[in-house]
C-alpha cells in the first residue's frame, strides 16, 4: 500500500507570534516549528497501516528549505521518503493544486491530511485536494482501517459518529482518534540518524496559482488585568457586571 | 540564546527535542511521586532503551546508538532538567558499567553483555567505592583470588548506583598488594551468582529515585573469563572510565542547573510584589543574569571536554575542570533559584527544593570538588 501523508510545518502552540511586512506576514524569528498536530495523528496512523499491511509511507510538504527539519523529523519517526515542493505557499488552493499535481501520477492508495493546520486553520486543503484529484474525501476522520481495496472510516459529526466505507484511493482529513496521543511516537536515536540518509526529494512547483493573498493579521487584544472583588461585597460585583461589563 | 554546538547540526537538534519530549511525557508527571517514595522506575529505563539512550556510546553492532559525547551530553542535560535522579542513573549506566565493558571488554564479552545493557533490557552497576575507601581506591579491601577456573570475590562495595536492580555489575577488586595501582582488576558479576547480593537502599537527601545501595561478595565465585582486560589493570581502567564519567556528572549538573534556572525565571515573571513582577527588581534580575552566565560557561567547558574525548584525546584535566566547575555552578544556581522562590521555594509545591536537594550530589559523586582540584593541580605541577 502506498500512503502519502501531507505535512504542514507550523509554529509550536506555545510560540509567541509576531508579524512582519506591515503585519501581513508571520515573523519566523525565534519561533519553534513542529509537525502540524493533526498531521502527526495521520502520520502515526499511516505507520500503523504500513506495519499491518506493508507498503511505503511518503511525507510531503510545500515550503522552502527551512521546512526540511520537519520532514526529517517525520522520516525519523518512520516515514520512508519525503518530498518538498520547493516554494513558499501563500494560499490553500495553491497548496492543494501543487499537492494534486505531484500526487496524480504516483499511484497512492491513501492520501492522509490533517483536517486543518493549526496556524491558519483554513481547513481547505484536504477537500480541495480530493476534488482536484476527483477522489472520495472524508473529513474529521477519527477511524480508518483498510480491508483489501476498501477503507472503513469513522467520521466525527455533531453529537455522534458516522461509519463510512469507500473504495481506495481516498483522501482523508484526519484528527485525534485516528490514533490516540499516547500512540504518537518520539523519534529514537536510530531513527534520527537513519533519517539523514533517507531520500528527501526537492520538486519544482507546477505553477498552481494562489487565488487569495493575506493583506494583514491582527493579534487578539491583550487580556485586561483581573479585578478581584471580595466575596463579602456581592452588591459591588453585581453593580460592575451590570454597569461596566454590561453582561447582566 | 542559541543552543551551544547545535548550529548546522540538525541531528543534535533533533536529539535534543526527542530527549526533551521523552522527559516531558515519561518522567515529568511522576517526578515527585518517585522522589517521595524513593521509587526506582525501571520501566522508564526500558523505555529509554527503546529510545537508544541506554547505549549512547556503544557500537550499533552491539545494539548501541553509536553516538559521541556531544549527543550523550545533550541527552543527559535534557533528562536532568526534568529529574536529576533519572539523569544520574542514566549517566551511571552509560558511562560506568556499560562504558567499562565497551572500552575494555573483548568482542565476546561485549557481545555477551552489551546488547542487553544498550537496549535497556537490564541496568548495570559499577563498583569501586568501599565504606573505608572512596577516592583512596588503592586501599580497597575487596579481594579477588584465582581458584582454578574461577575468581573468588570477597568483600563489599558502598554507595553503588543500581546495586539492587542492576542485573550485572562491573566490580574492581584487589588482586595484588594494597596501595599498588597495578594491584587491582575489573570483573563482571552477574545477578544471581551465589554469594553476590545487594544491600539495603540508602535513604538519601536527594536523587531519591536513583537507587543506591551496597554490594556484598561472600565467597562469590565467577568464571575466569569475567575478568575485563588483564590482571592488574583495574585501577588504570577505572581512572580512564572516570575521565568520561566526570563529563557525565558535569552534564548532569548542567541539566539540574538549567532546570533550576528555568523554574526561577518562570516564577520571577509570575510572582508580583509591590505592583510588579519580581523579575523587574534588579536584585532578582541580577541573580538570573549570574545563573545564565555561569551555566553558559559550564556548558562550554563540558562540550569542549566532550569534543576532545570524541577525538580520542586524554581528558583527565579537562573533564575534572568541567565536573568541578559545572557542579559548583549548579549548586549555586539551585541555591539562588530557591532564594528567588522565597517561602514557596521551601515547600514541595514548587520544584526549586528538589533541585536544591538533588544537586548536592554533583559536587560529591565521582570525585568531590576537592578531588577534582587535586587532579587539576597535579596536572599543573607535573608539567
Amino acid at each position: 500500500m502506498k500512503i502519502l501523508v501531507c505535512i504542514s510545518h507550523v509554529p509550536d502552540t506555545t510560540a509567541k507570534i509576531n508579524f512582519t511586512a506591515g503585519g501581513a506576514a508571520l515573523d519566523p524569528n525565534g519561533v519553534q516549528f513542529v509537525i502540524n498536530p493533526y498531521d502527526e495523528f495521520g502520520l502515526t496512523k499511516a505507520l500503523h497501516l504500513k506495519e499491518k499491511h506493508g507498503g511505503q509511507v511518503t511525507v510531503i510538504t510545500f515550503g522552502d528549505a527551512t521546512v526540511e527539519a520537519t520532514l526529517r523529523k517525520a522520516l525519523a519517526i518512520g516515514a520512508d521518503d519525503a518530498v518538498r515542493l520547493d516554494g513558499v505557499p501563500t494560499d490553500p488552493m495553491q497548496v492543494a493544486g501543487e499537492l494534486a499535481a505531484y500526487a496524480k501520477d504516483q499511484g497512492f492508495d491513501l492520501i492522509i491530511c490533517g483536517q486543518e493546520s493549526i496556524d491558519y486553520n483554513g481547513g481547505i486543503v484536504p477537500g480541495a485536494l480530493a476534488a482536484l484529484m476527483n477522489l472520495p474525501f472524508v473529513n474529521a476522520c477519527i477511524g480508518l482501517e483498510v480491508d483489501g481495496s476498501n477503507a472503513q472510516l469513522l467520521r466525527e459529526i455533531d453529537g455522534g459518529k458516522e461509519q463510512i466505507s469507500a473504495a481506495l484511493p481516498i483522501v482523508i482529513g484526519g484528527k485525534k482518534g485516528l490514533v490516540e496521543e499516547s500512540e504518537l511516537r518520539i523519534p529514537n536515536m536510530r531513527g534520527i540518524m537513519t533519517a539523514r540518509t533517507k531520500p528527501l526529494a526537492v520538486t519544482p512547483l507546477s505553477g498552481s496559482a494562489a487565488l487569495t493573498a493575506a493583506s494583514g493579521f491582527t493579534k487578539p487584544a491583550a487580556k485586561a488585568a483581573v479585578q478581584l472583588i471580595d466575596s463579602s461585597n456581592l452588591d459591588e460585583l453585581v453593580r460592575r457586571l451590570h454597569e461596566e461589563a454590561k453582561v447582566i | 540564546m542559541y543552543p551551544i554546538q547545535a548550529q548546522n547540526n540538525p541531528e543534535l537538534d533533533a536529539i535534543r527535542e526527542a530527549a526533551h519530549d521523552f522527559a516531558q511525557q515519561y518522567i515529568a508527571p511522576f517526578v515527585m511521586e518517585w522522589d517521595e517514595a524513593q521509587t526506582f522506575p525501571l520501566q522508564v529505563f526500558q523505555a529509554m532503551g527503546e529510545m537508544g539512550f541506554m547505549g549512547m556510546l556503544v557500537d550499533p553492532k552491539y545494539g548501541g546508538s553509536g553516538l559521541g559525547y556531544a549527543e550523550y551530553i545533550t541527552v543527559i542535560d535534557e533528562i536532568s532538567q526534568v529529574c536529576g535522579s533519572i539523569g544520574l542513573s542514566l549517566a551511571a549506566h552509560n558511562s560506568l558499567c556499560t562504558q567499562h565493558i565497551n572500552q575494555f571488554g573483548t568482542d565476546e564479552q561485549k557481545a555477551k553483555w552489551l546488547p542487553r545493557l544498550a537496549s535497556g533490557q537490564i541496568v548495570g552497576a559499577w563498583g569501586l567505592t568501599e565504606t573505608g575507601t572512596g577516592s583512596d581506591a588503592g586501599g580497597m579491601h575487596t579481594t579477588a583470588t584465582l581458584d582454578g577456573d574461577e575468581w573468588v570475590l570477597q568483600g563489599s562495595k558502598n554507595f553503588i548506583t543500581h546495586a539492587i536492580t542492576g542485573e550485572i555489575a562491573v566490580v574492581i577488586a584487589r588482586t595484588g598488594e594494597k596501595g599498588d595501582s597495578h594491584g587491582m582488576s575489573a570483573f563482571v558479576v552477574e545477578k544471581g551468582t551465589a554469594g553476590f547480593s545487594g544491600g539495603k537502599k540508602e535513604n538519601k537527601l536527594g536523587m531519591r529515585a536513583s537507587e543506591t545501595a551496597c554490594l556484598f561478595f561472600d565467597n562469590c565465585r565467577i568464571p575466569k573469563d569475567h575478568l575485563l582486560g588483564k590482571v592488574g589493570e583495574g585501577f588504570i581502567q577505572s581512572m580512564k572510565i572516570l575521565d568520561g564519567g566526570r563529563i557525565s556528572i558535569a552534564a548532569l549538573s548542567l541539566g539540574i542547573a538549567k532546570g533550576a534556572r528555568n523554574a526561577a525565571l518562570r516564577y520571577s515573571q509570575e510572582r508580583e510584589q509591590f505592583g510588579k513582577a519580581i523579575s523587574k527588581f534588579q536584585a532578582i534580575a541580577f541573580k538570573l543574569a549570574d545563573m545564565d552566565t555561569e551555566i553558559y560557561g559550564s556548558e562550554l567547558m563540558i562540550r569542549h571536554a566532550g569534543s576532545l574525548k570524541d577525538q580520542g584525546l586524554k581528558v583527565t584535566k579537562e573533564s575534572a575542570m568541567a565536573k568541578y566547575y559545572a557542579s559548583e555552578v549548579a549548586v549555586r544556581v539551585a541555591n539562588e533559584g530557591l532564594q528567588i522562590h522565597g517561602g514557596y521555594g521551601f515547600t514541595k509545591d514548587y520544584p526549586a527544593e528538589k533541585y536544591y536537594r538533588d544537586v548536592k550530589l554533583c559536587t560529591i559523586g565521582e570525585g568531590t570538588s576537592e578531588i577534582q582540584k587535586l587532579v587539576i593541580s597535579r596536572d599543573m605541577l607535573s608539567a
